[in-house]
């Protein structure tokens, strides 16, 4: 295989480069005044609340380093956990506790945890070390989701979650991200999560991207990740577009994951999501992109904008 | 749209930075290069005289209106002498006088010029002259010269064009014989020409100037015929009868009066010598834009005193760096520590030299590196963990220069340089690259760095930008010019060419 693929083969294909994805989509759809609602996961959150989208409920807020004392405490009495820097990027700076061991914390890969070394964590995360800027943060304490049984068999620690891109409130695209052994039960891609892509219209997934080249099993336990069905597709879809109406992006990413008992639950929103969703799909984004965008007045009941990404997604398969 | 007011502006930007710089090229003859040289003529007169006891006037004509040339340094050597100078029309006149001039006396006057294209021109316009009364035999001939000359042209050029093609025949008639026979010199030959013209009421005169060529002593003014067409003098060759200016001809004065005139002194004499020789053309431009005091030259940054000027010098290769940086990240794909990190460190590199500086740095960063992940092990918070990092590089830096004291070794002495809080933000991001994205990408983004950083340093020392940067500082409207431009550059990035390689054809 040729080490590059020309630029002319890639613009046929639609794919969508970053330099396009800052200027033509960011700076275009998404106003700088909104980003603070999506960066701020606390902000998320709440707005999410007060607008009735089902997120993982927030069990505290640690602001200020004095209250890490009484965190102690609290932490005590909880089972399990998610620790989250309001202001992380990349999932950076996230803590996943599954459950106790006498004194110690058991942490997502299985490595026991003390309670000073997460009061040293959360004290990072206070003085800033995860934020993208730099400036002092905060610390969410969050219900740890119980992923759906239905993800167990093929994903390797960690939760995985499916990233839904709404582009002016309309789903044109979406992949699942499996964390990996590599990943370190993150759903990054960059950090070596598994991404598969999935059928707007259906909900089916087909193929995969594992570091950069196509895979169809995931690398850590072996199970085919081709033409699974997604439960619930049609609320993770509905979710998603009132996610997009909520904060008023026009160009979002939305992280959504399967709770045991909850269903569907928006765990974060992106104003600058990456562009693996295509590696992971197989196709570009722009084709759709260019449609939504030509459309002037978009309908805006929820069921007309879904009806419409199904239709997208029909006529581009 | 605004993508169009980018273009625009752009577009405005570089043409503007371009234009200015096309215009100094072309009007002061700035070069491009820094090599380019240039010849330059030395033109020295030397004056001897033998001094009576008593008070000297010497009056000498000097050069003046020199079309061809430019006069960039003159000077006079004339010790005891007192010197006035003087127009004179088309001609410029030197006057040494000295109380008591005894024995033997000698002055120098030299002139520095260099051939450069330029509408200097003798602005002196004559009186028509009287025909002559010629005595005979020559009134019968010059007439039927003048006749056969005029049947053949049709104005002032063209009949001293015919004029001089007769006068200059191989084989003459008897009339050009004659004349030919009364003229013993070239100069007696002008003035026969000069009669001639006059028969016709064409303002003539002679030319005096010198043939320069290198390393030419006890050289000799040499005469040409000059007529004037009623807006200019034109310039005859008055043996070989070519028109206009010869090449390396240099005009010295204009007329017949004699080239010096002595009194209160004897056996004067002068003689001429040409040296050529070869300087820097950016000297030669900026002393040409000098003496015009032209607008450009007082904005030029040469105006600064040097010590300013090598500080512009370093202000002026930072856009190029940072020019580095966008090209690299926004058209390349290359991650770095930090936006302009590189740029930094490429600065410490000019210092440090390459090779040295990669060496340190790396150095410094590894150990601090180390360091920072016992660091990590104590759980220290953000800024007083910061603050031991920098502590620690200082420390590395000192102990560096305390060895290399000892090694007698000057370039490590060269770390201190190093932007020490930069060297501690690389070593704290790149830890936490480390622990979060793993080693490998710890290592990608750390070499990226040190990748544009390097790319940045070769740019910022070459000595071609450097040179153009400085004598053409313009060229910074160009580089904003690209860098708006790159703003809405909505490419593909180089990396993503790589990264979607595996892409499935066929696909939508």
């Amino acid at each position: 295989m040729a080490l590059f693929i020309s630029p002319r083969r890639l613009k046929a294909s639609g794919i969508l480069g970053i330099n396009q994805r800052n200027a033509n989509y960011i700076m275009r759809y998404n106003p700088r005044r909104l980003f603070p609602l999506v960066d701020n996961k606390l902000k998320t959150k709440q707005l999410a609340i007060e607008q009735g989208i089902a997120v993982p409920p927030l069990l505290a807020v640690v602001e200020i380093q004095h209250q890490i004392k009484a965190l102690r405490g609290f932490l005590d009495k909880h089972e399990d956990f998610v620790i989250k820097p309001a202001h992380g990027s990349g999932g950076n700076g996230i803590l996943v506790i599954t459950g106790r061991y006498g004194q110690n914390f058991r942490k997502a890969n299985g490595d026991l945890i003390g309670i000073d070394a997460i009061a040293h964590h959360v004290s990072n995360t206070l003085s800033g070390m995860y934020s993208l800027s730099g400036f002092s943060d905060q610390a969410l304490i969050e219900y740890r989701v119980k992923f759906d049984p239905f993800f167990e068999r093929m994903s390797y620690q960690g939760v995985p979650d499916i990233r839904v891109i709404v582009f002016r409130g309309v789903p044109v695209a979406a992949m699942v991200r499996l964390p990996t052994r590599e990943s370190d039960g993150k759903a990054n891609l960059h950090q070596g999560a598994m991404g598969i892509g999935i059928n707007i219209a259906t909900g089916i997934s087909c193929g995969g991207v594992y570091r950069n080249s196509d895979c169809i099993i995931h690398p850590d336990t072996g199970e085919s990740t081709e033409n699974i069905q997604i439960p619930h597709w049609d609320a993770i879809l509905r979710l998603a577009i009132s996610c997009a109406d909520t904060v008023g992006l026009g160009y979002l990413g939305v992280d959504i994951v399967l709770d045991k008992t909850r269903g569907p639950l928006m765990l974060e929103l992106n104003a600058r999501p990456g562009l693996n969703v295509q590696l992971a799909n197989g196709i570009g984004l722009c084709h759709r992109l260019a449609k939504v965008a030509e459309m002037k007045p978009l309908p805006d009941a929820l069921d007309a904008r879904l009806d419409l990404a199904l239709d997208l997604a029909r006529q581009a398969v | 749209m605004k993508y169009t007011a980018v273009r625009v502006w752009a577009l405005l930007l570089v043409s503007l930075g371009l234009g200015i710089g096309y215009y100094k090229v072309t009007v002061s003859g700035l070069p491009v290069t820094p090599e380019q040289e240039t010849e330059i003529w030395t033109v020295q007169a030397k004056l001897n005289f033998v001094g009576n006891g008593g008070p000297a006037i010497l009056d000498l004509y000097l050069p003046s209106v020199l079309p061809g040339y430019v006069k960039l340094d003159e000077d006079f050597i004339s010790k005891g002498f007192g010197l006035a100078l003087q127009d004179e029309r088309d001609n410029r006149k030197a006057q040494w006088a000295v109380r008591r001039a005894k024995g033997f006396n000698t002055l120098y006057y030299r002139i520095t010029v260099t051939e450069s294209v330029n509408d200097n021109v003798w602005k002196s316009r004559p009186a028509f002259p009287r025909a002559p009364d010629y005595p005979e035999p020559y009134a019968t001939a010059i007439r039927s010269i003048l006749d056969d000359a005029r049947s053949e042209s049709a104005d002032v050029i063209s009949y001293t064009d015919e004029l001089l093609q007769q006068m200059n025949a191989s084989s003459p008639n008897e009339n050009v014989e004659l004349l030919r026979n009364r003229a013993m010199n070239t100069e007696q030959w002008v003035q026969e020409l000069i009669n001639v013209l006059k028969g016709v009421r064409i303002p003539a005169r002679t030319l005096w100037g010198l043939r320069i060529k290198d390393a030419g002593n006890h050289m000799q003014l040499e005469p040409m015929l000059q007529v004037h067409n009623g807006e200019h003098w034109i310039t005859f060759d008055p043996l070989s009868s070519v028109r206009g200016l010869p090449k390396h001809f240099f005009p010295w004065k204009t007329g017949d009066k004699p080239l010096y005139n002595l009194t209160g002194g004897t056996e004067a004499e002068v003689s001429f010598s040409v040296v050529r020789s070869y300087q820097a053309q950016l000297d030669i431009a900026r002393k040409n834009l000098a003496q015009k005091d032209s607008f450009l030259s007082k904005f030029s940054l040469f105006s600064l005193p040097v010590q300013s000027q090598n500080t512009c010098r370093l202000l002026l290769m930072v856009p190029i760096g940072a020019m580095i940086v966008v090209l690299m990240r926004t058209v390349v794909g290359i991650s770095t520590f930090g936006t302009f990190m590189p740029v930094l460190i490429a600065l410490a590199f000019r210092e440090t030299q390459l090779l040295w500086g990669l060496g340190l740095f790396t150095l410094i960063v590894a150990i601090g590196l180390m360091i920072r992940f016992y660091l990590e092990r104590l759980m220290l918070l953000l800024v007083p963990r910061l603050t031991s990092i920098l502590i620690i590089v200082v420390i590395l830096m000192l102990l560096i220069s305390l060895l290399s004291n000892q090694f007698e070794s000057e370039r490590m002495l060269s770390v201190a340089l190093f932007p020490m809080v930069i060297l501690a933000m690389t070593i704290e991001r790149m830890s936490i690259a480390w622990e979060e994205s793993g080693g490998r990408e710890a290592m990608v983004q750390g070499s990226g760095s040190l990748l544009v950083a390097v790319l940045g340093y070769l740019a910022m020392t070459s000595e071609q930008l450097m040179y153009l940067m400085f004598v053409f500082p313009e060229l910074l409207l160009v580089l904003l010019g690209i860098s708006l431009w790159l703003g809405r550059y909505n490419g593909y990035r180089l990396v993503e060419l790589y990264r979607f390689k595996s892409l499935k054809q066929g696909g939508l």
